[in-house]
Parts: structure tokens; C-alpha cells; sequence
């Protein structure tokens, strides 16, 4: 049963990805994409959020993780997101639904910059 | 062995002043760790000398009175660099209590707490309790202000303080001023006073004479030291201004977790060492994350700093002092010399 179901699954797989890869690329759909799982991750190492510019498809989930020993937040200089305090190896997620470009910093160093442009 | 200090720091001096960084002559950056320096100033002119291990009754001998500086005790933190962060303040307020001469306050420079939990606050509390001097006087580090806008810091340290935390306090001839440059940071700046912060600043200074010799104390440096790592004040050349024609400032900041000093005309900038974790020289590491070194070395890369006031000649000593016991060596940690 295992070894046919893998098989299946190596199967469908590919052409799944495929599909998806088909409808991304149509932008007739586009708008319909909101509750499509996109997602992108910033990891935040050494006093640096990466990427320090993310630039993501409207509707996807930017989650930012703190790898670094010393806490950090990402918060949006407009005022549209904020994280609470990450401390090490804890996670941020916001949903991006508007085009735009969203400048964001850590309030608490905030020599560390960095923005998300959603399109 | 103190003249071979004596004669490393000398020449310290000496190349400090051949470096061209010298205005007026009176411009010296030093960093020590790991041993003990003081620093007097007199008239605007420093002059420094090792401070041996023997020494150290002399430096609170004929002074007026001292106080104590802290910095950066970090409660809750618990990551490799140091574990037990109250156990090493446990050692810097058992120093304070061990010295031959009580101080008449403690000063806190910020960063008290790691993540501003009550939880960090009261253990702080309770160590600080234990200290020989019961004046502690605080102003906060960014995290002591994390989640709540200071909130919890104003409700527990800020008692009669202004705006974010700042306010000032007359002793024995003395004037100490403890300002805030962490609250409200804008992207991409650095430290912060902010303009209300600054009037009051400019006006609380204007009653005091010249003689009067001024302590500023705040937990970002007030000079730039590393903007790359927001090492500095945006606005601390304003609040410098209004210092300019006092015969005596000295200005005492943490955060950096090192000692590093300047002395510019008649004002001395000094850093304190963390209580709790050490930070890379400037630009020697990828970030200024905590710095991890063997755990027999901690205590000499952490420590509190003690300042002698003499009211004759209106001078005030600075020394720093590692945790641990055996910290006068020569050749401190490598990093001896800034710039």
C-alpha cells in the first residue's frame, strides 16, 4: 500500500506543480489568488533582515524568524504591521492583500531596515 | 609591573597625540579591559594613570565622595555568551559592597532587563536590594522598553522622572542629569533625545553656573561611536551645546558592553562594561551580537565602573574594574588601545 501510494504521488506531483505553475502565470487569475498559500520567509541573522528587500505576488504571507541572540521586532514604518518582540527563534507572519511597497524596521535597532514590495 | 603599565599607557598617549586626532591636544580615545585605568580631570586638562591592583584605596582616598556605575544587566538573558546573568550581577553588586568605601549612589545605565518581563525586573530588584548603597538612580535601555512603550520601567524606575524617564538631581555640588535616547527610534537612525527631551535639557541647565561640574548619563553613547551599528545619538551634538560652557562634563553611557573613552576639551565620554555579556569591538564582528569568549574569561570582559569626585579641584576619576579578582594585567585583552 505505501510503496503505491508514493508512486502515486510521484506521479500526480509534477503535474500538480505544473497547474500551479500555469495559473501564477496567468494574469487573468491574479485576483482570484488571495486564499492561494503563497508564502515567503525574511530571516533575521546578525542585526540583518533577509532578504532587505522581499518582493512577493498580493496575498502572500511574509513570516519573519529572529535567529539572532538578542530580540528584535519588524514594524511597519506606515504603521500597516507589527510584530510583538521576537525573541530568538520566534516567528512574525502578515498577509500582504494590497500592492504596494511597505518600508518596515526593528524599533529596537533601528539601524536595521528593510521592505517588503508586494505586486 | 605598574611602571610597565605606565609606560604602555605613555605610549598610548603619545601615539594618540602624533595621530593628527588631537584639535586641541585634549582629544584621547582609550579603551581597557581587563584592568583598570583612571582617568582625572582637572581644568579641562585629563591626566591618567594605571591604576595597579594595590591602588585601588587610593582612588577613593581624599575624594569627596564616589558613586558607582552599572550597565547592561541584561536579566533573563540566558544564551551561551553568559548563562546566569544574575549571578554575574550578584558578583558586580558583591564588588560594590567589598569596596573600602561605600558609594553614595549607584547609577544604572540601562538594559536592565532583556525583554522588559516583570519577572526580569523583580529579579533585578532583588539583587539590587543587596547593595551596600541604597540610591540607585536608573535611565532605561531599549529593552526596557520593549512591548509596552516603558510602561513597566516608568511604574518601577521612574518615579518623579519626566517624559520617557529623564530628569536630574544635585549632589554635593555635583549636578547629575540621566537622559533617555531610546524611546521613539526612527528607522534607520540611531539613538534618539527628541526635542521636548532637549528643551527640557537646555532648561535645566540654565540655573546651574559654570563651576558646577555636570555628569550626563544616558545608555547609547551620546558621541558617535559605530553609526553602522547605531552606535551614537542622532541628536546628542544639541544636548552637548548646551554643556559647552561648564568647566567640568562628564558624560557616562553603556550599551556598547566596553569601555571606551574620549576626551574632548573639557568633556569626558566614558562607556561602561555590561554586567552581563561582552560586544565585539567596532566592525571586528558580522554584527554586534553578544561576543562569547571561555567561560574563565568572562568575568574579565565584565564589570562595574567607580567614579571619585574631589571638590577642590573639581575633578572626577573614573575607574573601571573587571568582575574578576585578577584583572590588572599589562596586556589586558587585546583590545587595549581605540584607534
Amino acid at each position: 500500500m505505501k510503496s503505491k501510494n508514493v508512486w502515486v504521488a510521484s506521479l500526480i506531483a509534477p503535474v500538480m506543480i505544473a497547474m500551479l505553475l500555469l495559473v501564477a502565470g496567468s494574469p487573468s487569475v491574479r485576483a482570484t489568488d488571495h486564499s492561494s498559500a503563497a508564502v515567503a520567509t525574511v530571516k533575521i541573522d546578525n542585526f540583518v533582515f533577509g532578504p532587505q528587500t522581499l518582493t512577493v505576488p498580493v496575498g502572500t504571507t511574509v513570516t519573519w524568524t529572529n535567529s539572532d541572540d538578542i530580540p528584535h521586532t519588524s514594524v511597519s514604518t506606515e504603521g500597516v504591521f507589527k510584530s510583538k518582540v521576537l525573541d530568538t527563534d520566534e516567528k512574525f507572519s502578515y498577509t500582504f492583500t494590497k500592492a504596494g511597497t511597505y518600508p518596515y524596521y526593528c524599533t529596537i535597532h533601528p539601524k536595521m531596515t528593510g521592505k517588503v514590495v508586494v505586486e | 609591573m605598574p611602571d610597565k603599565k605606565q609606560d604602555l599607557i605613555d605610549q598610548s598617549l603619545q601615539d594618540l597625540n602624533n595621530d593628527g586626532v588631537d584639535r586641541r591636544g585634549f582629544l584621547k580615545c582609550m579603551a581597557w579591559a581587563g584592568t583598570g585605568l583612571v582617568w582625572t580631570m582637572s581644568g579641562g586638562i585629563p591626566v591618567s594613570r594605571a591604576f595597579a591592583k594595590d591602588s585601588k584605596k587610593d582612588a577613593a582616598k581624599g575624594a569627596d565622595f564616589s558613586f558607582v556605575q552599572i550597565s547592561d544587566s541584561h536579566i533573563g538573558f540566558n544564551k551561551p555568551a553568559n548563562p546566569d546573568v544574575t549571578a554575574t550581577l550578584q558578583t558586580a553588586i558583591n564588588k560594590i559592597n567589598a569596596m573600602p568605601h561605600t558609594p553614595d549612589f549607584i547609577i544604572h545605565t540601562g538594559d536592565l532587563s532583556q525583554l522588559s518581563k516583570p519577572s526580569e525586573f523583580d529579579t533585578l530588584d532583588q539583587v539590587l536590594k543587596g547593595a551596600s548603597a541604597k540610591d540607585i538612580y536608573f535611565v532605561p535601555g531599549e529593552h526596557d522598553m520593549l512591548s509596552d512603550n516603558g510602561e513597566q520601567y516608568l511604574q518601577r524606575y521612574g518615579k518623579g522622572t519626566k517624559g520617557t524617564g529623564w530628569s536630574s538631581f544635585d549632589h554635593k555640588g555635583v549636578h547629575f542629569v540621566g537622559l533617555v535616547n531610546v524611546a521613539n527610534l526612527k528607522a534607520g537612525g540611531m539613538g534618539s533625545l527628541g526635542h521636548e527631551q532637549l528643551e527640557w535639557l537646555e532648561d535645566d541647565l540654565k540655573g546651574q553656573s559654570a563651576s558646577t561640574p555636570i555628569v550626563l548619563f544616558a545608555h547609547i553613547p551620546l558621541w558617535t561611536i559605530y553609526p553602522d551599528w547605531g552606535w551614537g545619538t542622532d541628536d546628542s551634538e544639541q544636548a552637548l551645546s548646551y554643556v559647552k560652557r561648564f568647566g567640568s562634563v562628564t558624560v557616562l553611557n553603556g550599551h556598547i558592553h566596553q569601555i571606551m573613552q574620549k576626551i574632548e576639551g573639557k568633556v569626558s565620554f566614558h562607556t561602561a562594561m555590561s554586567t552581563a555579556f561582552p560586544q565585539p569591538a567596532p566592525g571586528t564582528a558580522p554584527s554586534a551580537g553578544p561576543m562569547k569568549v571561555p567561560a574563565e574569561q568572562l568575568q574579565q570582559v565584565l564589570g562595574i565602573t567607580d567614579v571619585n569626585y574631589v571638590v577642590s579641584g573639581r575633578s572626577l576619576a573614573i575607574v573601571d574594574s573587571p568582575l574578576g579578582a585578577s584583572g590588572a594585567s599589562a596586556s589586558g585583552n587585546g583590545g587595549d588601545v581605540w584607534r
